[in-house]
């Protein structure tokens, strides 16, 4: 038992003795969130649109004020040539063309109904069905502002009539950075988690240090917790450092307990450190090492949620992540940050969690073999 | 020259006995390539929703049936408080909730204005929109043709006036939508351009970064420099296996990308190679500046990453698109190589279009590879010393 | 045979069809100071290496203090030290804090460690830069360092890889000070090396070729027995059968 404590002491010497992995542990990971929160987005604000007027109607004018003062869109031309919008879409000048057709006013006034056309650069998938949707809303919303002609009198009694009022959970103002940066701050943890823990006790097979102490009569139990220890600390001082730049820089919400949230750190990071044991195992050397990480984590962060959603992806690959510890962690930390979760709402994720510890625990545990064979 | 194929020689054995860094190298393309196409997508359907009904009425239930029917939902849970939803809120079990009010039918049969509220998880902005958008369109759906059983409206269409009392909503705008160069707006079709160059920058920049600092800090760069072999020819041995195995993948790339995933390729491949030889010079300069100026293989990681693969992820419009960004970011794209080869790769492939269309972006990627390996055989150059 | 610090019976370790250590048998008495002398690539770290409970061995078997290599290897790590060909203390921890480090490890308490850290920095004269990284310091000094970190604990056996390679001559007689002094407190010592005069310093050596111990015996004895002036000649001879005749002076490398 005193062992644990000698070799840790020694462990704690040597990342402080250390500025190289400082720098990994404090500074990268501080640049990577400023980066990655204020570049991973799908937000569309001042998406350039080319608004085709052929009708010149009160009708046509009210849709195009609309569209202006709407800070999705920022309209570059409105040159009444249809040629022309197309041009835009081909050279990349605008995103989306909206045709207002000659008859629109009378249309509406005749019939109720008009049409618009838009034609959006598919070219950017995703972004562009998101577009053409909130084109769409702009236009429902002034069709819902017009005082529709009473063209129609029910027979018997006075025409039914919904009244629809929505309420948005959990990110009123639709700021991207809120959802973005508590995936952001996991994907920070595991790649200290598990990098730092495969590259440091590679580098000690690599420099022979490993060989010395397996001659000793440490038990390897006891030289996986002295080893993973510091890391684990180190885990969560990032997560802190996260948080506190988080809430000054970007103003994320922390609406749920954040005790709770460190405590499902420290068992997601029991993972990610089990994680990074069992891949020194399999390697040589370092470099092994980095490169095997990388690619590890670099799947699993693909497929947690972080990037675009988990609903989103193909039925298997859901099925799939189920066993994919960072993708239960980036819902719980959604969870308690944003809606303010507790712990009978991450209940679910955090049970997989814990079994996922326990398991990855045991299997690195048993790789790790003190002689030969 | 004799002495430059030994070394050659020597570095095709290192990697075919370093098995797991050729694993990962093999791996990676294929997998990343899958990821892409099955997980990375932002399509919203099955979507969770709950209902939250007090008092069922004819017509909240047939309400109710028009959600059931419609595709991209599926009701998870009908229950009778509003409070009974927070916590499936909170667990993620439900995305959406429709919340009717006693009396529905009633509201709706005296023409007085029938509540319904519609709560959606907007944590994911985007999501929040649509799924709004999308609720609101089977309300109007059902809205407009609830005293016509039998009728089938569109968007919102008015079916006509009859005297049965048809609600609509007072106006409609249709849009007609037309999606340009991506008719399917399949999103996998885009990022293969992206998922090639990043399998290249990890290849290019990050592996010969690491590799020719691990020679440096393990002392057989010394052997090396003493030896008749000059400071190119070095580079050039040391760098080539990577550069073959990064080609092999960007090829792997395609061909899955082409046969899975039925990615149109509209252009010229030659083009598109070319560009890509360019690219991979580009990255390649890189790598052998950060290796250049480091003796360590951590800290070579860590420029590597935060110096070419995250620029390369994030601002070249692979994944996230450019327009969203902080303008900042914006003008910091310009220099990330990426960028260019993206759009490049995007044009041929999607559009279709040559080298008369690329021909500023192509220029671009060449000027940057020129001046980038000029100064990075410069810098090799002068830390021998 | 449980008055043998090590027995060794038909020891062997093979990697594939290559055999590395081919069933070699021998003995080592309380606080003898052996010599395991053989070229690089003969099998002598691959046999230290199976003693030390680091390599299973193929088959055979060893006790070591008593102790079962194969069944009982916790129990032998704790009664032993040892000092790897390579130098494997950390380099950025300071003497000091290495061995306290080690001493930890082995069980010592408090005052123990600080006695002895005591006792070993006077010893070696390294007072003045007990806390120096490691890393500062001459490969001489990191060579006794390892040295005393190896018999912090005050083992029974000690194994030692090529302790002195790469050290200059004073430093290797310093080395070989240590080790009769400690041999003189009653520590087992077995040592390897390619340095075929130092066989002379010691109680007894085996000289191992191709896996095989070749010859074993006291210095003195093996002389006699072969004709030979050295062991070094010896050892070419053994080495190099075909090579005949006595008289080929010059070192192996």
């Amino acid at each position: 038992m005193r062992r644990i404590l000698y070799l840790a002491q020694a462990e704690v010497l040597h990342i402080l003795r250390d500025h190289i992995l400082l720098a990994q542990v404090l500074v990268v990971p501080v640049v990577q969130l400023l980066i990655l929160s204020n570049a991973a987005t799908f937000e569309i604000r001042n998406t350039p649109i080319h608004v085709v007027d052929l009708d010149r109607s009160g009708a046509s004018r009210g849709v195009v004020n609309r569209l202006a003062a709407n800070g999705h869109f920022h309209i570059v031309d409105t040159t009444p040539s249809t040629r022309r919008a197309d041009e835009r879409l081909v050279d990349g000048t605008a995103t989306l063309a909206i045709v207002i057709p000659q008859d629109f006013e009378m249309s509406l006034v005749r019939t109720g109904v008009g049409e618009v056309e838009m034609v959006v650069n598919a070219e950017k998938g995703s972004a562009a069905g998101i577009v053409q949707s909130y084109a769409s809303q702009v236009l429902t919303g002034y069709a819902a502002s017009l005082r529709g002609p009473d063209k129609v009198r029910a027979a018997s009694g006075p025409a039914p009539h919904i009244d629809v009022r929505v309420r948005p959970l959990y990110n009123a103002t639709q700021n991207y950075k809120h959802y973005m940066v508590p995936g952001i701050l996991v994907a920070l943890m595991t790649m200290i988690g598990t990098l730092l823990s495969a590259q440091n006790i590679a580098r000690e097979k690599e420099l022979g240090t490993l060989e010395q102490l397996n001659v000793t009569p440490i038990t390897r139990g006891e030289f996986i917790v002295a080893k993973l220890m510091p890391f684990w600390v180190l885990g969560l001082i990032e997560l802190s450092l996260g948080l506190i730049v988080g809430k000054l820089v970007f103003g994320i919400p922390m609406r749920g307990s954040v005790p709770l949230l460190f405590g499902v750190a420290g068992i997601y990071l029991v993972v990610a450190l089990g994680i990074g044991l069992w891949i020194s195992a399999l390697v040589d050397t370092q470099q092994q090492a980095m490169f095997v990480t990388f690619f590890i984590v670099n799947v699993y962060l693909l497929m947690s949620g972080l990037f675009t959603p988990v609903d989103s992806m193909a039925p298997w690959v859901q099925q799939v992540s189920i066993i994919n510890p960072v993708r239960h962690f980036v819902t719980i930390s959604r969870a308690i940050l944003m809606k303010g979760a507790g712990l009978a709402e991450i209940a679910q994720p955090l049970l997989i969690l814990i079994g996922t510890a326990a398991a990855v625990l045991f299997v690195a545990v048993q790789q790790y073999h003190k002689r030969a064979a | 020259m004799t002495s430059l194929r030994g070394l050659l020689r020597k570095e095709f054995f290192h990697i075919r006995r370093d098995k797991r860094t050729a694993a990962v190298l093999i791996a990676l393309p294929i997998v990343q390539v899958m990821l892409f196409g099955y997980a990375i997508r932002t399509d919203v359907d099955n979507v969770r929703l709950a209902v939250v009904d007090p008092a069922p009425d004819s017509a909240t239930i047939a309400l109710r049936d028009r959600f059931a029917a419609a595709r991209v939902f599926r009701i998870v849970t009908v229950v009778p408080r509003i409070q009974d939803v927070d916590s499936l809120f909170g667990s993620g079990a439900a995305q959406q909730a429709i919340v009717f009010y006693p009396g529905f039918a009633d509201d709706l049969g005296k023409g007085v204005p029938a509540k319904l509220l519609v709560i959606t998880d907007a944590t994911e902005p985007n999501t929040g929109s649509l799924l709004q958008s999308y609720a609101q369109s089977v309300i109007n759906q059902w809205a407009s043709g609830i005293s016509e059983p039998g009728r089938v409206s569109g968007a919102g269409q008015a079916t006509g006036v009859s005297g049965g009392g048809v609600v609509r909503p007072a106006i409609t705008i249709v849009p007609q939508v037309r999606m340009r160069f991506n008719p399917t707006r399949e999103s996998k079709n885009l990022f293969v351009p992206g998922l090639m160059a990043f399998v290249l920058t990890i290849i290019s920049s990050l592996m010969t970064a690491i590799s020719l600092t691990r020679e440096k800090e393990t002392g057989t760069m010394e052997a090396l420099l003493v030896s008749p072999l000059r400071p190119w020819e070095i580079i050039v041995g040391k760098v080539t296996p990577y550069l073959a195995i990064g080609f092999i993948s960007v090829i792997a790339v395609l061909v899955e990308a082409l046969l899975l995933f039925r990615v149109p390729l509209r252009g010229s491949v030659l083009l598109l190679l070319f560009e890509g030889a360019l690219y991979i010079l580009v990255s390649l300069s890189l790598g052998i500046l950060i290796s250049a100026r480091t003796s360590s293989q951590r800290v070579a990681m860590m420029f590597a990453l935060l110096g070419t693969m995250l620029p390369n992820i994030l601002l070249s419009g692979f994944i996230f698109p450019l327009e969203s960004m902080p303008a900042a970011l914006q003008v910091i794209s310009y220099v990330v190589p990426g960028r260019w080869f993206v759009t490049i790769a995007r044009g041929i492939m999607l559009k279709g279009i040559g080298l008369t269309y690329v021909w500023r972006e192509t220029l671009v990627l060449g000027a940057m590879a020129t001046v980038l390996l000029v100064a990075s055989m410069r810098s090799f150059n002068e830390r021998l010393e | 045979m449980s008055d043998l610090a090590i027995h060794v019976t038909d020891l062997t370790r093979t990697f594939g069809a290559f055999t590395a250590v081919d069933h070699i048998t021998f003995d080592v008495k309380p606080g003898e100071v052996f010599g395991f002398l053989g070229a690089n690539g003969a099998g002598k770290t691959t046999a230290i290496r199976m003693l030390i409970g680091l390599l299973q061995p193929s088959s055979g078997s060893a006790r070591v203090a008593g102790y079962d290599v194969a069944r009982d290897t916790e129990q032998v790590k704790r009664s032993i030290g040892y000092m790897s060909q390579r130098f494997s203390l950390y380099e950025d921890l300071t003497p000091r804090e290495n061995i306290r480090l080690y001493g930890g490890i082995y069980g010592l308490t408090r005052d123990q460690i600080r006695q002895r850290t005591a006792e070993m920095l006077e010893r070696l004269g390294f007072s003045s830069v007990a806390d120096t990284a490691v890393r500062s310091l001459p490969l001489g000094w990191r060579q006794k360092l390892a040295f005393s970190v190896a018999l912090v604990h005050r083992p029974q056996i000690v194994f030692l890889d090529e302790p002195t390679s790469g050290v200059d001559p004073i430093t290797r007689r310093q080395f070989w000070e240590l080790i009769y002094d400690a041999a003189s407190r009653g520590t087992t010592v077995l040592v390897t090396t390619h340095y075929m005069d130092e066989a002379e310093y010691c109680d007894r050596v085996s000289i191992m070729v191709a896996g095989r111990i070749a010859a074993m015996g006291t210095p003195t004895a093996l002389k006699g027995e072969f004709a030979v002036e050295s062991i070094d000649e010896l050892f070419v001879r053994l080495a190099r059968p075909d090579a005949g005749g006595a008289g080929k002076a010059g070192r192996v490398q």
